[in-house]
């Protein structure tokens, strides 16, 4: 379970989380959407511990951000941000191999290898595994990301829109990933969304931010209509029922 | 649809290794038997087993002592580049050379009797505080432009440079910044060169936190995710790139561009990641630096040019070549 409550951060003298309270239960996904500097990445961060609390508390199970050990943290909770702009020359295999450095430090035992390997072929990374990430496109650099992310192997995954350069088959493929390791492991994912169609195919429970504060929360088939888009986004959008998914048809 | 293709990289190590190696042992053999006292290798050889003699007293000092500069000086700045995620920046040119000899000329005033050990502290301590120095300017500059970290790192060496160098002059300590700024073997002799053991020790104590390196190299908040305790990383890293500098600096003089191109040249071939790298990194270090001397003994004979001179012109070129000739990325 992850229990928000009551946090609050300024940038300087702008407010940019306005008391947020939230609480998400163990297992499953959780979409966060919201507009552009709605404070979604802010919250993310200071989630992962990357910015300080100013006020208000942030729980994992049982550790509380800021009273737990930064490699205890990295052990619970694993964090892709929005603007990893990773420039070192390294190879993919090593980057996903640094996804295991919270487990063994340094010191890599078979077992680690093991799961490298198998991170590389759940993302379909392993005929580049040996290319330098800075010769890679956007959509592969993002995907050996979430790789690593996803080696961590971490209770709670925190995507920061993952999606981003990536094309729609690798877009779906990803979602789909994220549901079968919700279902098969019990991990809890959070992950920023600005497509909202794929918030509403692929999550259990939707979280709207706006201007800092929490608009909405809600499972997909009560969050998708169009008041509640209008209320958040302040268009107007058409939302279609297709078989048991609703759809925002907001391109047209 | 993946189309498997088999890994190059570990061939590209091990050739690049091997054929360095074998380079380096020409090296040592052609820096032992040059001199202005002619002597063939097997006098050499016959003398030092009976414990005297020239290669004992200085054509091995001076062999080794290249080898520990050039290799100290390229760890450090393969560290210091990828702590502050820079491919332009090495002790020399940021600052940090400067803050040691600041040290070292300020300690020299204030406590004229001081033994090397203090003198050894004052100076790294400087040379530390430079470094940390020119990260907190570097924090403020914009990421898209990665050429303005070196420009404001030759600015602030500068400013630093001019201070001691007003300091030495009003306390007729002149000479010594020439000594400590220009890098050269010529003065190597058995009993004056051992710091530099020293800090070959150090650089190679920084290979225990290679991955470290590595993961702070990813950049603060990836760093941080990875629960990697990242500003310890990097004053350690700071710390090893300090003392290096201090050491080199007053032992043989400061070596300009090995921190600079040695990193740059091996980055291109085999990558980024410290525990793969730094061995490699160390080595070309060493024989580039060797080749220098060797080139400066044997070029104006019986005159010296200095290494550091050789390397910097040598240096300067490699470095434009590998600037220009980047290949173009996606
Ligand atoms: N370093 C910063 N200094 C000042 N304001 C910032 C900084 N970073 C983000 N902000 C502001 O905080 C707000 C929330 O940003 P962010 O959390 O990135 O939003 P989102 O991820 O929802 O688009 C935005 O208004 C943004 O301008
Ligand atoms: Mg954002």
């Amino acid at each position: 379970m992850i229990d928000i409550q009551n946090v609050t951060y300024h940038h300087g003298r702008s407010l940019i989380l306005d008391d947020v309270s939230l609480r998400l239960k163990k297992g499953g996904i959780t979409a966060l959407v919201g507009p552009n500097g709605a404070g979604k990445s802010t919250l993310f961060a200071l989630m992962a511990r990357l910015l300080p609390l100013q006020s208000g508390s942030i729980r994992f199970d049982e550790m509380e951000v800021g009273k737990t050990g930064t490699q205890s943290l990295a052990r619970k909770l694993a964090i892709l941000r929005q603007e990893a702009n990773v420039a070192s020359r390294i190879t993919v295999r090593d980057l996903v191999g640094f996804g295991r450095f919270p487990h063994h430090q340094g010191r890599a035992s078979e077992a680690d290898e093991a799961f490298v390997q198998k991170s590389l072929h759940e993302f379909d990374l392993a005929s580049i595994a040996d290319r330098f990430i800075d010769e890679l496109s956007g959509g592969q650099r993002q995907r050996a990301l979430v790789a690593m992310a996803f080696a961590q192997d971490t209770d709670y995954l925190l995507l920061d829109e993952p999606l981003n350069n990536l094309d729609m088959y690798f877009a779906r493929s990803l979602m789909q990933q994220l549901r079968a390791l919700a279902d098969a492991y019990g991990k809890t994912i959070v992950i920023v969304l600005h497509e909202i169609n794929y918030a509403s195919g692929h999550a259990d429970e939707i979280i709207a931010l706006k201007q800092g504060r929490v608009a909405l929360q809600a499972p997909p088939e009560s969050f998708m209509t169009a008041e509640n888009l209008f209320a958040i986004y302040g268009m107007d959008v058409q939302v279609e029922t297709f078989g048991n998914r609703k759809i925002a048809l907001h391109q047209v | 649809m993946p189309r498997e293709t088999p890994p190059q990289r570990p061939w590209i190590r091990v050739t690049l290794t091997t054929s360095i190696v074998a380079i380096l042992l020409c090296l040592i053999l052609i820096s032992l038997s040059i001199g202005v006292i002619e002597t063939s290798l097997a006098d050499l050889f016959s003398q030092a087993a009976d414990g005297e003699g020239l290669l004992l007293l200085s054509r091995l000092p001076r062999t080794l002592a290249t080898l520990l500069a050039g290799a100290s000086l390229a760890v450090a700045g393969f560290i210091l580049q990828t702590l502050v995620q820079n491919r332009f920046v090495e002790p020399a040119t940021v600052g940090t050379a400067d803050s040691a000899a600041l040290g070292l000329i300020g300690v020299s005033i204030v406590l004229p009797d001081a033994g090397i050990f203090s003198k050894m502290l004052v100076g790294s301590l400087a040379a530390f505080v430079g470094a940390l120095g020119f990260l907190a300017l570097v924090k403020r500059l914009p990421r898209t432009q990665p050429l303005l970290v070196p420009l404001c790192g030759i600015f602030y060496g500068g400013v630093i440079s001019s201070v001691a160098t007003f300091l030495a002059y009003e306390n007729d300590l002149m000479q010594y910044i020439g000594i400590w700024m220009n890098g050269e073997f010529s003065g190597v002799l058995q009993g004056r060169y051992e710091l530099l053991w020293a800090s070959g020790l150090i650089a190679l104590a920084g290979y225990a936190y290679a991955d470290k390196f590595t993961i702070a190299g990813l950049g603060r908040d990836t760093a941080s995710g990875l629960g990697l305790n990242y500003s310890q990383t990097i004053h350690l890293g700071l710390a090893i790139v300090a003392m290096v500098t201090a050491f080199t600096v007053i032992t043989v003089g400061m070596l300009p561009f090995v921190g600079l191109v040695v990193p740059n040249i091996v980055s291109r071939f085999v990558g980024d990641n410290s525990r793969k790298v730094l061995p490699l990194v160390a080595l070309v270090g060493g024989t580039f630096v060797l080749g220098s001397d060797i080139l400066g003994r044997v070029l104006r004979f019986p005159y010296e040019i200095p290494a550091g001179a050789i390397f910097g012109v040598i240096g300067t070129f490699v470095f434009l070549w590998l600037l220009l000739a980047r290949p173009s990325r996606a």
